[in-house]
């Protein structure tokens, strides 16, 4: 299953690298013949999609806090500058070309940025696109009286600079690297709907959104739908869809069943659930394939508490994990295991991590070596320190539930005590999380900001509110050498440098396991075999990122 | 009368007050809160969600936002969605069309059904129709309605392809024809249980009409069964039903959160947990405060019927 899984993978990546090139030859083609915009294909769409979500799209105005599902919407009614395509390279929307160090765009120092952008490109109200509304979209991030989303590298953007209606430039307060995959994110929205408005937070975006992406915005049915018809006047190829149906669909059950009648096209976020795939895979007419995410599952320990300070006690723990059987009894198979942070399918990713054995003998070994004696009540103490400790995650979640029950009875095979404290949502990620109270969690997390291989955030030993930081590194993970290399990351602009960088802090973690990875998630995707154009891309956040090209054959 | 009515309506504005501010509090001191669901997304920082917060005025003490709430509740001001960034009044009325449509269906399908069996039943006591009739009720009161309508969704929809699986209406065809056919399963699902609570009521509210006096003197009299059926016994069992009625008026505009999940209705019911779900308090505060006032009419109103109705009742 696990060989058969990789050779997938790996036949995906090639594939995906020829589809990329045809991409890039697509994408190049209309630039060539001067950006003009009136291709055929738009007038061509036809038929009518239903996408479903199993949250309901709510926050139209893409610089304001929204989750996931929202930017389901933003996809299909707005552009970004430029995005990452399944291999994690960029492809440009908005701009003509990705700025980067080889065309000039970045300056070798980081520090200098230029920016061109699309001529022609026209709002979904007729108004032109101009270099205007990016400066306004970029500075509205850190706006104080603007409800922001995020401000974590706009805010090291100075002197925005609008050189021509399509060129504006920039300068970075200092290098970083990862502002190119924050820019991807980076939805534009119309300067224009903000003239004269007094409350930026109570624009006509919130409910009748005004982009230049490939769909407009019809209606909104409360708690049931959004219609959205296509742009004809769309800057890019497509959209081949005349009628983009975003459905919320709240129950999964309910979901898959209206897949399997039909009444759904293509079945989003939160997917067909993993007990279905067997099931779904025989359905006819349907197209089901099982996708790498970017979110990780791993046991995370704090590394503040004495039990943990040994890297032998960390190395034995994992040694103790069937890992295994955990994902082909709890999860049908469907996650791949890994030894990293990194999701298999990023061009960061370090294939060559030593693999996990499931061994109880050599743990237990490990742990005899390292002076951990047992005691009567069969758990290993040394210097006044029991191998005891808690494990907590989400109440409710039934899979994690059964997971620990699993891990605690391998773990007492090597002596090594382990009760179960689970809390509701709000009381495990809050204060409980973020300030390091637990012992040890299980936690699905995605590190990484787009494709941008930078986790500063997550394992910078600055970067611990536990010990006085304020970013999400909760493990309270301390090591020099990866502070260093995360460093000298963010502040390089070459790939090749950089994947040497993110490759050796991989091995760096992997040694020092301040979690011990367990499996990369991956999601059942389905949709009617009559759709094309749906593509797994790990690098975004929602299935929507391509559905200029989606169409009905 | 028009002292009773304002003496209820002092007691109403109360009980109102209490309910607002017990509700608020739960509501406040729950862990997480609204912001709780950004913290795990990429590149969010405990800064910028303080900020965030800030912004909207939720690091307000509590008792300053409450008040805050309530002054401008009391000038019609019920505030503005976190969600959605929608006035919560339209929120509501947003999806107050759905939950009529399928409430006001399933009562009209439950009460007149249910009356009648339990009419039926009452008039042929221990029958063979009685006895079908009771133990259809125990089974309609034990199916859990999840699981009937998946099962009718399994039948109807994917089986025979009668019915379709759900929705309110298919987008782009939206015709009278279109919403009934959406509208039959779920309507069907929420009235059977519905009908067996109604039958049961009504039959135990004839049975003890039929045996009375006045029934016997109208037999006596040498009037038709039908006549004394219409004029004398069901006219007097209802009354009991009205109460029944004043309270079920805030379930019909409450929605069904059960139903409405399996059918995908776009009703209340949904609207509250989802509005629960992201703490979106103006909103579930303002759902709490119609139920509550709902609450407070529905009595009211069966209250002054059953006075104007039964004689022997003055409201002072």
């Amino acid at each position: 299953m696990t060989d058969e899984k990789k050779n997938s993978a790996h036949l995906n990546r090639r594939q995906a690298l020829m589809m990329m090139g045809a991409a890039g030859a697509a994408l190049m083609t209309p630039m060539a013949i001067g950006r003009d915009k009136a291709f055929a294909a738009n007038a061509d769409a036809t038929g009518q999609l239903v996408l479903a979500f199993s949250q309901e799209p709510t926050v139209f105005n893409p610089l304001m806090p929204h989750i996931e599902v929202d930017e389901g919407l933003y996809y299909a009614v707005y552009d970004t500058l430029f995005d990452f395509d399944p291999d994690g390279e960029f492809f440009p929307i908005l701009a003509a070309e990705v700025p980067t160090v080889a065309n000039g765009g970045i300056s070798a120092d980081g520090l200098n940025w230029t920016l061109k952008l699309k001529e022609g490109v026209t709002w979904h109200d007729g108004t032109p696109f101009t270099s205007e509304d990016v400066k306004f979209s970029l500075e509205l991030t850190v706006d104080p009286d603007f409800r922001s989303f995020r401000s974590t590298g706009y805010k090291l953007m100075q002197d925005i600079t609008v050189v021509s209606d399509t060129e504006l430039t920039w300068t970075m307060s200092e290098p970083f690297a990862p502002m190119a995959a924050i820019l991807a994110s980076t939805y534009i929205v119309p300067k224009h709907v903000f003239d004269g408005v007094e409350d930026k937070n109570a624009t006509i975006l919130n409910t009748a959104p005004i982009g230049t992406g490939p769909f407009k915005f019809k209606n909104r049915m409360a708690g049931d739908h959004i219609e959205l018809e296509a742009n004809a006047d769309y800057h890019m190829d497509g959209p081949f869809l005349k009628t983009l149906i975003i459905k919320y669909v709240p129950d999964l059950n309910v979901m898959y069943t209206q897949f399997k009648s039909g009444d759904i096209d293509v079945i989003g976020l939160q997917y067909i659930t993993p007990d279905h795939l067997a099931e779904a895979e025989g359905l006819e007419g349907k197209e089901v394939t099982v996708a790498g995410t970017a979110t990780f599952e791993s046991i995370g320990l704090n590394m503040t508490r004495p039990q943990f300070q040994e890297k032998a006690v960390r190395q034995a723990l994992y040694l103790a994990i069937d890992k295994t059987s955990i994902i082909d009894a709890l999860y049908y198979g469907v996650p791949t295991p890994t030894e990293t942070y990194m999701p298999q399918q990023s061009y960061y990713y370090n294939d060559d991590l030593p693999t996990h054995e499931f061994n109880i003998e050599k743990a237990n070994a490990l742990l005899d070596e390292a002076g951990w004696e047992m005691g009567s009540d069969g758990i290993r103490t040394k210097d006044g320190v029991r191998l005891y400790f808690s494990n907590s995650t989400t109440a409710g979640n039934h899979l994690r539930e059964q997971a620990q029950q699993f891990i605690q009875q391998t773990f007492a095979m090597i002596g090594v005590e382990m009760t179960i404290k689970n809390f509701p949502p709000a009381v495990m990620w809050g204060d409980y999380w973020m300030n390091s109270e637990f012992d040890t969690v299980v936690v699905g997390l995605n590190t990484l900001a787009g494709a941008d291989p930078d986790t500063s955030d997550y394992f910078m030993s600055t970067m611990s509110p536990a010990l006085g930081g304020s970013g999400q590194n909760t493990f309270a993970y301390q090591n020099p050498k990866v502070d260093e290399l995360l460093t000298a990351g963010a502040q390089n602009f070459v790939p090749e440098e950089r994947k040497a960088i993110y490759e050796e802090m991989q091995a760096v973690i992997r040694e020092d396991l301040p979690f011990l990875p367990m499996f990369q998630y991956a999601v059942v995707k389905g949709w009617k075999d009559d759709v094309t154009g749906p593509t797994p891309n790990v690098n975004n956040r929602i299935d929507s990122w391509n559905v200029r090209d989606w169409k009905r054959t | 009368m028009a002292r009773y009515l304002l003496s209820r309506l002092g007691q109403s504005l109360i009980l109102l007050f209490i309910v607002s501010f017990i509700g608020f509090a739960v509501l406040t001191l729950a862990p997480g809160g609204p912001l709780s669901q950004f913290a795990l997304s990429p590149g969010m920082t405990q800064e910028q969600i303080d900020k965030i917060a800030s912004q909207m005025g939720l690091d307000r003490p509590v008792v300053v936002q409450y008040f805050d709430w309530l002054s401008h509740l009391v000038i019609g001001d019920w505030g503005t969605s976190y969600r959605d960034g929608q006035s919560v009044l339209h929120v509501i009325g947003s999806h107050l069309f759905a939950t009529l449509l399928l409430m006001g269906t399933a009562t009209v399908i439950s009460v007149t059904l249910g009356s009648s069996i339990g009419i039926y039943s009452a008039l042929r006591r221990g029958g063979a129709f009685d006895y079908t009739m009771t133990v259809f009720a125990m089974v309609a009161l034990s199916i859990p309605t999840f699981w009937f309508g998946l099962i009718a969704i399994y039948i109807f929809s994917l089986n025979l392809g009668w019915l379709p699986a759900g929705n309110m209406y298919t987008v782009g065809d939206g015709s009278v024809l279109d919403y009934i056919s959406h509208l039959i399963m779920p309507a069907t699902v929420l009235a059977l249980v519905d009908v067996a609570i109604w039958s049961r009521y009504m039959r135990t509210s004839t049975l003890n009409v039929v045996n009375q006096d006045f029934v016997r003197t109208a037999k006596a009299k040498g009037l038709t069964g039908r006549r004394v059926l219409f004029k004398h016994i069901v006219g007097n069992s209802l009354v009991p039903m009205i109460t029944l009625a004043g309270l079920q008026l805030p379930m019909v505009l409450g929605g069904a959160l059960v139903t409405e999940t399996v059918f995908t209705w776009p009703g209340m019911g949904r609207l509250f947990l989802d509005s629960l779900g992201y703490s979106d308090y103006p909103v579930v505060m303002g759902l709490l405060m119609a139920s509550a006032m709902l609450v407070l009419v529905g009595n009211l109103l069966a209250d002054i019927t059953v006075a104007l109705i039964d004689p022997r009742i003055r409201l002072d």
